[in-house]
């Protein structure tokens, strides 16, 4: 056996804490060991060559590279062994980065650890042998998941593109949050007017099947070859033959609360949620229905001209499958009135969220655009606006930044102005102001100089009620003063959340998530729209707050990543996979009990003779049933036992 | 195996409050041993950790720069599932003075439920391991996901702590 083994300084990332050359130098004394050398950028061009030029010079037959995590570049050098003729799979990382140099100072000390994580690969990388991947046939229809303006973007340019898609909304309308919105910053373009040709071309794209009221109930499979159980949720309503003429909802005598306008004016119990709404079909709230809760009414019945209305509809679950799934599952509203007593918890009647502001703004909004305050409908004289609420704020557990807020509200300033005159007092409270992307600074600028919006730095301590007015305590840091405003009307720039589902979708699909809900992205620059688990994909505000614009970006580099993927006809599968010694099978099954993916299966070995036998394209190589395997029979390729038994046992012995 | 000749059947109770005298390490002999007594070398721990979570989390912990004790070793599989509690036992065998098992959270494995098999058979060990002589302190599974470098620190500095407080073990066979 001939053993290469490659230490990187990575700069100073490594080589400021670990003695790269002398482990290089100690690495020659390794049994097998015939190359070993210390490289400034293992990564780069000249380190790539210099190993390729010594597997093929010192004819190694194993290479090991000491450098960054194998989730960083195990898949660069295993291309690159490729390159330089050694089998990929015969290369093995030792990563003495993200788990040495980076979190040790003392140089002995992680120079002596970097040493045993190289005799770890070293003795892992014997154990090594040669593996050649499988191919599998690919679906190439995608499931996106959320029709908000992120899963509309991704959906338009998959459509465009050839694939068949499937958009699945748990709403009974596409178009998300920002079919809420009233106009978008920084253009003050109205937010409709982008959004609902987008959601009728969805609707009429003949390569697009929109799932609205539609939830994943399960997913099974792997990249190419998902099978997804979509639960339709029972609308109370036959879509087939309903045509959205809202008769049903202007005579229901039932109220409802309404999610579309945030809860500002109620809806009925049979409700479209906006006059543009794809599809523009008709639901009942059976928890606010009188026929349901009360067992009579049934007046929607009776006036639908389609004959529509059906009290017995029952949820069905729909099986599809896909080649690959993006997610984009978008945001909530952080719900403020849980949190932030100090604000009056939702009991002021004119202290509302930011989003519901945007529904009192908007023409189409419950009151026509007319902003007004709550409490008496009068119009506001003095309107004052709380950033960083529910973001930016550890004592609510939220330490993020939302990242659109500093934007929306000075967008809602503006707009304050507009609807309400430029003699309208408007402050804004803010901690910092951060308007990075194209435009926005000059925006900000715009509403403090040209609008005459007054900026105040300083947390809000406390909202209370006095004598018809909104009191607002702050202090201003600036000035190193407490300031009191009297106010007609207080918006909060509430924060962004997770959508509420997201960590349960997450373990639907075996994505990761952070803290806070948001999915985790395989690598922040290296793979942003992918996850770790291959053939899904993420798009939006799902996996971190961002605003519209970046949103939309996201969504077509998401969609460019599938596209890119789809374009294989065939798909390479892991070879480090789970193979059976059927010799030594005494065929008790426990494997074909224990495996999540049902990958292996009776064989018929000899006529009634059955042993156990792994199916290699569906095998996903977590090796649980060779954990379980009572004779040890089935082994890890990659993984094998004696490779994990001999890193264990290599530093603890010598 | 002097270890397993002193070991207790004591309550869980009873270990936590005798502390490291009761070691049943302590009255071990030092000629089956690997280190003389009054050896103070650091402690060498084996990690076994899953690809996807914790492996994962210790890069986030690394490129946090969130600081932690050099004395772990990490072994990578691609799920706890894969981990046969023979594994823990050989490092024990071999002279590890500590072994660190982590996973994905309950309800996160990337294989759906490799996870839960891996639980079962490490309860079971944690429960039995004190009659192999090995007091449990030296011996830990727990959950630590892809995006929790802070917790993979603390994880992590804690486990060092209290393997230290037993000290490195002075002999080598279970």
């Amino acid at each position: 056996m001939r053993i290469g083994v490659f230490v990187c300084h990575c700069g100073t990332n490594i080589a400021a804490t670990v003695d790269v050359a002398e482990v290089a130098k100690m690495a020659l004394g390794l049994k097998d060991v015939v190359h070993a050398e210390d490289i400034m950028y293992t990564c780069s061009e000249p380190g790539q060559a210099a190993i390729q030029k010594a597997i093929n010079e010192k004819k190694l037959d194993r290479v090991v590279v000491a450098a960054c995590s194998p989730h960083m570049h195990e898949m660069t050098f295993r291309r690159c062994c490729d390159v330089g003729g050694l089998n990929p799979y015969l290369f093995e990382m030792a990563n003495i980065r993200e788990h040495c140099s980076w979190i040790h100072t003392d140089i002995p000390v992680a120079t002596d650890k970097a040493w045993d994580i190289i005799k770890m690969a070293v003795a892992k990388a014997r154990q090594l042998e040669p593996l050649q991947p499988n191919e599998v046939e690919v679906n190439k229809d995608v499931l996106v998941i959320g029709g908000g303006v992120a899963g509309i973007q991704a959906a338009l340019d998959l459509a465009d593109s050839g694939l068949k898609v499937t958009i699945v909304e748990k709403q009974t309308t596409i178009g998300g949050v920002m079919a809420q919105l009233d106009k978008t910053f920084p253009t003050i373009d109205c937010s409709a007017c982008i959004l609902t040709p987008r959601m009728v071309d969805c609707a009429q794209h003949e390569n697009i099947e929109v799932m609205a009221y539609s939830e994943i109930d399960k997913v099974s499979g792997y990249v190419g070859n998902f099978t997804v159980d979509i639960r339709k949720k029972a609308a109370m309503v036959d879509w087939t033959k309903c045509i959205g003429c809202e008769m049903c909802v202007e005579k229901c005598p039932a109220k409802a609360p309404d999610l579309f306008n945030v809860g500002l004016e109620p809806t009925k119990a049979i409700y479209i949620p906006f006059p543009q709404a794809v599809p523009k079909r008709a639901a009942i709230q059976v928890e606010h229905c009188r026929w349901f809760t009360q067992g009579k009414c049934r007046v929607c019945e009776r006036v639908c001209p389609a004959d529509a209305v059906d009290y017995e509809q029952k949820e069905e679950i729909v099986q599809k499958r896909f080649g690959a799934i993006v997610v984009a599952t978008g945001l909530d509203v952080f719900p403020w009135e849980d949190y932030y007593h100090e604000y009056g918890s939702g009991h002021i009647k004119d202290v509302i969220s930011g989003l519901q502001y945007e529904r009192m703004l908007n023409a189409s909004g419950p009151y026509g655009g007319h902003v007004h305050r709550l409490s008496n409908g009068e119009e506001p004289k003095t309107v004052v606006f709380i950033q960083c609420v529910g973001s930016r704020d550890d004592s609510v557990g939220r330490p993020y930044c939302s990242s659109v807020c500093c934007m929306y509200t000075a967008k809602q300033a503006l707009l304050t102005k507009d609807h309400c005159g430029l003699d309208t007092e408007v402050y804004v409270f803010y901690i910092d102001i951060r308007a990075t992307g194209k435009g926005y600074e000059e925006f900000v600028k715009r509403v403090q100089t040209e609008f005459g919006v007054k900026y105040v730095r300083g947390r809000v301590s406390k909202l209370y009620e006095e004598a018809g007015k909104v009191m607002v305590r702050a202090s201003d840091t600036l000035l190193g003063e407490q300031v009191e405003i009297a106010a007609d009307l207080v918006v909060l720039a509430s924060g962004i959340m997770a959508s509420e589902g997201a960590k349960e979708l997450a373990q639907k699909l075996n994505i990761s998530y952070d803290e806070f809900g948001f999915f985790k992205e395989g690598h922040p620059k290296l793979r942003p729209v992918e996850t770790n688990t291959a053939g899904v994909f993420l798009a939006g505000a799902c996996q971190a707050p961002k605003d519209i614009p970046a949103t939309v970006a996201q969504a077509s580099g998401t969609a460019s990543k599938v596209i890119g993927l789809l374009a294989n006809e065939k798909l390479k599968t892991s070879p480090m996979i789970a193979i059976v010694g059927q010799k030594d099978c005494v065929s008790c099954w426990k494997c074909i009990e224990v495996c999540p993916f049902s990958a292996p299966e009776k064989q018929e070995v000899r006529p009634d003779e059955f042993k156990s036998h792994v199916i290699e394209t569906v095998c996903q190589g977590c090796g649980v049933c060779v954990a379980t395997c009572p004779v040890n029979c089935i082994s890890l390729k990659g993984f094998s036992t004696d490779a994990i038994l001999d890193q264990i046992e290599e530093i603890l012995v010598s | 195996m002097a270890e397993a000749g002193t070991s207790q059947v004591g309550s869980a109770a009873g270990e936590a409050s005798a502390g490291p005298a009761a070691d049943v390490e302590t009255s071990a002999s030092t000629d089956a041993g690997i280190a003389a007594s009054g050896d103070r070398r650091p402690v060498k721990i084996i990690g076994i950790v899953c690809n996807w979570c914790s492996y994962a989390g210790a890069d986030t912990a690394g490129v946090g720069r969130f600081k932690q004790p050099a004395n772990i070793r990490l072994v990578r599989v691609p799920c706890t599932g894969r981990i046969d509690p023979l594994f823990a036992l050989k490092a024990f065998e071999k002279g590890a003075d500590g072994v660190l098992i982590s996973g994905c959270h309950p309800g996160d494995c990337h294989y759906s439920e490799g996870n839960y098999y891996a639980r079962r058979k490490f309860e079971l060990l944690e429960r039995m391991i004190h009659h192999l002589g090995i007091p449990k302190e030296r011996f830990r599974w727990t959950w630590v996901s892809a995006s929790e470098g802070q917790r993979w620190q603390q994880v992590v500095t804690e486990f060092v702590a209290g393997v230290e407080k037993l000290g490195p073990r002075k002999a080598r066979a279970l």
